[in-house]
C-alpha cells in the first residue's frame, strides 16, 4: 500500500503529520510529503487511513503499485 | 445586541447578533442545512449563510469571484474607512487575511514558517509557565473566572510573546481587540476607534524597526521582500495587526467553550483526566463542536451556488462551524464524541486561506488543558446563568465562573 500528496491540494492543516508521523512531513510552509516514497508498512495501515480521512482538503490518495 | 426585532423566519431573515442564537446557534443550522440550506437576511447590512459542509467546501475555492477584501460579517462603507486620518496614514489591509490573488501567496508565505510546527513548538515552555503561573494565582481559592483568569491569558501573552510586543500590557491588547472584533462588529464607530488605536500602535512600532532593526518578528517581516521589492510599510503593520487580532478572541473561544463542555460533561472529564492519549482527537472534537470562527467574503462577480444566485457586493458568511455539525460529513455529527476518528472539521477554515495560526492555536489548546487537568481535574461550572456569550465574528464564552 501507497500514499500520496497532492502538493496542489495541499494547504498545511499538518493533521497528517500529526497523526501518522512515521508516513509524513511538512516543510516551513506547510506542504506535506509523504516520506519512504509514500510506501506503508502494514503495520501503519490504520495510520494511513486516518490521515487520508482527516486531511480537510482531501489532498492524499492512496495509490495502487 | 438584542435591539433588531425578533426573528421568524430564519431562512430569510436571520440575524446572527441574536442572543439566543449566538448562545444556541445549532437547531438553527440543523434546520436551515435541512430547509434551505444557504439562507439570506437584509439585516446587519444583509448576508447569506451557508450551511453545507460541501457548499463551504466549494465556496472558499471559489477565488476570486469571493473576494477577501473584506472578511468582516458585518461592512463598513468605504467612504467611512477612507476619510479616517489614522486608516489613512497606517492603511486598513490585514495581509493575508484580506489579499486575493496574486498578493495573497507571497504575503501568506512570509508568515508561514513563522507558525510551523517546528517554530510554534519553542513557544510551548513559554505557555506551559504561563499556565501554571495562572493557575497559582487561583487555586487556593477553589474558584476562578475560566474565561477571564485563565483562557484569554493563553492566547494573548503568547501571541504578544512571538510577536515581540510587552507581555505585561496584553490586558489592554485584549480591550483593544474586543472593542474591535466583538463591541466593533455591530458599533462601527467603535471599530474604527479600536481599529485606530491598533494600528497607531503597530505603526510606531514598525517605524521604530525600520530605524532601528532588532532579532524580532517585525524587523523580520521587514526585511521582506515580495516580487523583488521590499514589502511596504503598511502591509508589515497590517500583518502585525492581524496576528494580534487572530490569535486572540479565537483562541480564547476555543478553549473556553472546551472548558465549558468539561465542566458540564462529568463522564468526559472524568476520561480527560485520566486518559491523557485521548487529548489530540478531544481537542480536534472540541474545534469541531465549538467553531468560533465566521468569515465573510465580498461577492466580485456573478456566482451561482444551488439554488441561489449571488451578486456582485454581496456579502458571503463563510459559516464553518455549521458546516462542522453537518450529517453529510460527520457520523453523528450532534455527538461529542472525544475519541472521533474520522474528523474532517474546518474550525482553522479550508482552501488558500487556511488559519496560518492553526498550529499555534493547537499547540495552546494542548497545553492548556493538560496543565488545567494536571493541576485541577475535578471542577463544575456554579451558575448556568452567569455564563455569558459573544457571536457574529468569533463565537465563545466570555463568563465562566468556576469551582473546584
Ligand atoms: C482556535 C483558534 C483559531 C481559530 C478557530 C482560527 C480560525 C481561522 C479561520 C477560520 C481562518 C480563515 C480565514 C478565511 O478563510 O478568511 C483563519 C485565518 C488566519 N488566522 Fe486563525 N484561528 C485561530 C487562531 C489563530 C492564531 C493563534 C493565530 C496567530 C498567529 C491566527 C492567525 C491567522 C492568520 C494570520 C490567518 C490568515 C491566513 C490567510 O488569510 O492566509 N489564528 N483563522
Ligand atoms: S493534512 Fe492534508 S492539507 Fe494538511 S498538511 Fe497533510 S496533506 Fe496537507
Amino acid at each position: 500500500m501507497r500514499v500520496k500528496v497532492d502538493a496542489d491540494k495541499c494547504e498545511g492543516h499538518n493533521r497528517c503529520c500529526a497523526l501518522a508521523p512515521e508516513l509524513f512531513d511538512v516543510d516551513d510552509y506547510g506542504t506535506a510529503t509523504a516520506l519512504n516514497d509514500g510506501n506503508v508498512p502494514p503495520e501503519l495501515e490504520e495510520k494511513a487511513k486516518l490521515a487520508v480521512q482527516n486531511c480537510p482538503e482531501y489532498a492524499i490518495e492512496f495509490v495502487k503499485d | 445586541m438584542g435591539t433588531n426585532p425578533p426573528v421568524d423566519d430564519w431562512a430569510t431573515d436571520y440575524d446572527i447578533f441574536d442572543e439566543d442564537y449566538v448562545k444556541d446557534p445549532f437547531p438553527v443550522w440543523d434546520e436551515l442545512r435541512e430547509k434551505c440550506p444557504i439562507a439570506h437576511t437584509e439585516r446587519w447590512g444583509g448576508s447569506w449563510l451557508p450551511t453545507r459542509y460541501e457548499d463551504l467546501q466549494a465556496l472558499v475555492r471559489m477565488v476570486p469571484e469571493l473576494s477577501s477584501r473584506n472578511v468582516l460579517v458585518v461592512s463598513q462603507k468605504r467612504e467611512d474607512r477612507e476619510f479616517d486620518p489614522v486608516l489613512a496614514e497606517y492603511g486598513n489591509s490585514a495581509p493575508p487575511i484580506t489579499s486575493d490573488p496574486p498578493d495573497h501567496v507571497p504575503m501568506r508565505r512570509m508568515l508561514l514558517p513563522l507558525f510551523s510546527p517546528k517554530a510554534t513548538e519553542a513557544h510551548r515552555p513559554f505557555t506551559e509557565a504561563l499556565c501554571h503561573e495562572l493557575i497559582d494565582g487561583f487555586i487556593e481559592k477553589g474558584t476562578c473566572d475560566a474565561a477571564l483568569d485563565y483562557a484569554v491569558h493563553i492566547p494573548a501573552k503568547t501571541i504578544a510573546k512571538v510577536i515581540g510586543v510587552d507581555v505585561e500590557r496584553t490586558d489592554e491588547f485584549v480591550s483593544w481587540i474586543r472593542g474591535l472584533l466583538e463591541e466593533g462588529n455591530t458599533d462601527l464607530e467603535k471599530r474604527n476607534k479600536y481599529n485606530g488605536i491598533l494600528r497607531q500602535f503597530f505603526g510606531e512600532l514598525v517605524d521604530a524597526r525600520k530605524a532601528a532593526p532588532r532579532d524580532d518578528l517585525i524587523s523580520h517581516l521587514l526585511a521582506q521582500e515580495v516580487n523583488g521589492q521590499p514589502v511596504a510599510r503598511n502591509a508589515v503593520i497590517g500583518m502585525c495587526n492581524l496576528l494580534l487580532v487572530a490569535g486572540i478572541d479565537t483562541t480564547w473561544s476555543s478553549l473556553g467553550s472546551a472548558l465549558l463542555h468539561f465542566a458540564t460533561h462529568p463522564e468526559h472529564r472524568r476520561r480527560m483526566a485520566t486518559e491523557p492519549d485521548l487529548f489530540p482527537s478531544a481537542i480536534e472534537e472540541m474545534l469541531r463542536v465549538y467553531a468560533p470562527v465566521t468569515m465573510a467574503r465580498e461577492v466580485t462577480e456573478e456566482v451561482k451556488v444551488g439554488d441561489v444566485t449571488f451578486q456582485p457586493g454581496d456579502k458571503v458568511l463563510l459559516n464553518f462551524p455549521a458546516a462542522n455539525h453537518d450529517p453529510a460529513a460527520f457520523e453523528d455529527a450532534d455527538k461529542v464524541i472525544l475519541d472521533r476518528k474520522k474528523n474532517r472539521h474546518i474550525a482553522f477554515g479550508v482552501g488558500s486561506h487556511r488559519c496560518a495560526g492553526s498550529n499555534l492555536a493547537r499547540m495552546e489548546m494542548d497545553v492548556a488543558l493538560r496543565v488545567w487537568f494536571e493541576r485541577i481535574p475535578e471542577f463544575q461550572l456554579t451558575d448556568p446563568d452567569a455564563v455569558t456569550w459573544v457571536g457574529g465574528q468569533v463565537r465563545g464564552p466570555r463568563h465562566l465562573p468556576f469551582k473546584f
